[in-house]
């Protein structure tokens, strides 16, 4: 697919105090793709994602975004760049309407009065793009939709803004499952309209179901970025629960692992 | 599904709704908790009825015309105090900060000699800086709302006492101040009012139809838009031909018509605070902040700003209703904006409609709460009911109204349509 990708990471390092939660991470984010970021609870995801929009600021490491070096210290600064992060939690009020939601703190206004008719005529040209039909009308209260209507406005809001990456956080985890096939046909749609899109997902089914690469997190490492299609269910299982897989993933800790007769490169392993 | 005939607004099918399918909806929403007003206008046609029926002169354009002079002070606190409540905090010292305030402009007009022209300004001055401080102790210090103005209630009461030197009475002699709360406007001017605020609804209404339409997006039926600006025009053409009747019990001595002065200003507040929350960002964050905190948080919206600024705005609101209240009595004393006055306005609003939960009201709903309150004091009081009773009576529609507001709220979470 695509040479270059749209958003990279190299040797990224966070810690909280004494704590390091990511180690030399490094991920890939291509076009038209979505990329699958998986691992154990803990392992590091929504750390990442975090510093990705700019919530927590990185210790090191580069974030190279369009071929250019970018430097990202707030939600503002990943919103200016096209980075949106849909959050597990949705962030919508309940108390607005669709469109309302959508431009949340970005609305369109003609001098100091709102200019609703252009804002419900861009959040319909959004759904419409991402061919959206479930909704009653475009003035119906966040509150009336189901979870996966909710999810769809939340995907919306995050796209509305010419985004080129979107960041998922477990978007099919509380939905049923005719609202999770709707879900990911949807995040599949963003991918082939050229955005970088980012699911974070514990289940393998969606996973495998629309995601064209997999990156593994495993206690704050990066164990592997491969192809979809290159990997088993149960070899991305193991990368997940044991950080490798065969001769992917990390190196192993002890050289017991590699049954003996390999050359351990362990820094300060016994030689 | 009263309807088949589908548009497109910018792309998504959509039914267009007709009259029947607009009522239908809105039959639909009532159903589902989102009551807005429809309870306290009710409660309103059937106390009049009911106080109408048992005094005649409850329904004389005399007694008319006190309801808007009585009511004003509430119904100005409860203006401002919709803000606060929209983002789930409460404000306990409107009450007293209106006091305050009528104590600033009663004293720099009498005791100093001002002129109302700059005593008012520093009186609204006065309401603004004390909530700035409220709002800056919310959402700053991180202080529950309930203590901070707990706290200012008694401070404010007790400033009230040390302004007025222990509690003596300072009467209020500036003509003009004196008849903002009391006298009325001609009754040319009344007429051209009431026809230039009908017409100028009129304008809104179609001209948003009319843009709605240009982009073809769905729009408010037609019927609907003429039903909406008809009840109003009939609502302000009656009223207004009522006030505009001589009241006066002895004509001759001093004639008694037109619309009382507070009126206007009541609906400039009304129109104002509409906009507000309704056509700007500004509202719509206060909306959202109340809605859901974190949700505005990551939208960039300055928390932090908005909880201050709901603070000022009911202070700002509590001293108009303070001027209101000297104006009307002449007088200030160490009662002004005491006793039942707060209460009332935490009442008019959450009989009006507004949610004690935050992130649901509007301004309409003061006025609306606001005249329901006025119509029991007022009706009670010409049936020669006790002081005591009204204030049972109060008590008992204020927690009727709250009821309603608890039970829509859970009876919208079942329905998902909160």
């Amino acid at each position: 697919m695509a040479a270059t990708p749209l958003l990279e990471l190299n040797g990224i390092d966070k810690s909280f105090g004494p704590v390091q939660v990511l180690h030399d991470v490094g991920l890939s984010v291509y076009p038209g793709e979505v990329t699958a970021l998986v691992g154990d609870n803990g392992a590091g995801k929504s750390t990442l994602v975090k510093c990705i929009s700019g919530i927590y600021t990185i210790d090191s490491g580069t974030v190279t975004y369009d071929g250019n070096q970018v430097a990202i210290h707030s939600p503002r600064d990943a919103s200016a760049l096209g980075i949106e992060v849909v959050y597990q939690d949705l962030a919508l009020c309940d108390n607005l309407d669709i469109v309302q939601n959508m431009f949340l703190g970005r609305e369109k206004k003609r001098g100091i009065v709102l200019d609703e008719p252009t804002m419900e005529q861009m959040a319909g040209d959004t759904l419409a793009s991402l061919s959206v039909r479930t909704v009653k009308s475009l003035r119906q209260l966040v509150a009336s939709l189901s979870g996966g209507q909710r999810q769809t406005v939340a995907i919306a809001k995050a796209v509305l803004w010419n985004s080129k990456v979107v960041i998922l956080d477990e978007p099919t985890a509380a939905l049923g499952v005719a609202q999770t096939a709707q879900v990911l046909e949807l995040v599949r749609r963003l991918a082939d309209n050229g955005l970088g899109v980012v699911l974070i997902s514990h289940n393998m089914n969606d996973v495998f179901a629309v995601s064209d690469r997999i990156a593994a997190l495993y206690l704050g490492r990066m164990a592997a970025q491969v192809k979809t299609t290159d990997v088993t269910h149960s070899q991305v299982v193991e990368l997940i629960t044991g950080g490798r897989s065969g001769n992917l993933g990390l190196p192993p800790e002890k050289p017991a692992d590699f049954g003996g007769d390999v050359v351990d490169i362990t820094p300060g392993g016994d030689k | 599904m009263s309807t088949t005939t589908t548009t497109t607004a910018g792309g998504v099918k959509v039914v267009k709704p007709t009259v029947g399918s607009y009522l239908n909806d809105y039959w639909g929403r009532v159903r589902g908790g989102d009551l807005g007003s429809l309870p306290a206008i009710l409660g309103l046609v059937v106390l009049s009825l009911i106080f109408g029926v048992a005094r005649d002169t409850f329904f004389s354009s005399l007694n008319f015309a006190n309801l808007f002079n009585q009511g004003a002070q509430v119904v100005f606190i409860a203006m401002g105090l919709i803000f606060v409540l929209l983002l789930g905090e409460i404000d306990l010292s409107a009450g007293f900060a209106s006091g305050v305030c009528g104590a600033v402009v009663a004293i720099l007009l009498t005791n100093h000699g001002w002129d109302w022209y700059t005593a008012i300004p520093v009186a609204l001055i006065t309401g603004l800086v004390i909530g700035f401080v409220l709002g800056f102790l919310v959402a700053k210090i991180g202080i529950p709302s309930f203590v901070v103005t707990l706290a200012a209630f008694l401070g404010f009461q007790g400033l009230l006492l040390v302004l007025l030197g222990g509690g003596t009475n300072i009467s209020t002699r500036d003509e003009f101040f004196n008849s903002l709360n009391n006298d009325n406007l001609s009754v040319t001017w009344s007429w051209i009012l009431a026809i230039v605020a009908v017409l100028g609804y009129a304008a809104v209404q179609f001209n948003q139809v009319r843009s709605r339409a240009k982009r073809g997006l769905v729009t408010d039926p037609l019927g609907i838009v003429l039903l909406r600006i008809g009840g109003l025009a009939v609502l302000v053409l009656v009223a207004t031909a009522l006030l505009t009747q001589e009241r006066a019990i002895n004509p001759a001595i001093n004639s008694l018509k037109g619309v009382p002065i507070v009126v206007p200003i009541i609906a400039f507040f009304l129109v104002l605070w509409t906009f507000v929350l309704g056509r700007t960002s500004y509202g719509r964050h206060v909306y959202a902040v109340g809605g859901n905190t974190e949700a505005a948080r990551r939208a960039g919206i300055p928390v932090d700003r908005i909880r201050i600024s709901v603070f000022v705005i009911a202070s700002f609101m509590a001293a108009i209703g303070g001027i209101m209240a000297v104006s009307r009595a002449s007088s200030v004393d160490p009662n002004t904006g005491g006793s039942n006055i707060l209460l009332y306005s935490v009442g008019a609003a959450v009989i009006g409609g507004t949610s004690l939960f935050g992130g649901k009201g509007k301004v309409i709903n003061a006025v609306i709460g606001g005249a329901v309150i006025a119509v029991i004091d007022n009706g009670m009081g010409l049936l020669g009911f006790s002081a005591g009773q009204k204030y049972i009576f109060t008590g008992v529609i204020l927690l009727i109204a709250a009821s309603v507001d608890a039970l829509a709220r859970r009876r919208a979470a079942a329905t998902g349509n909160r």
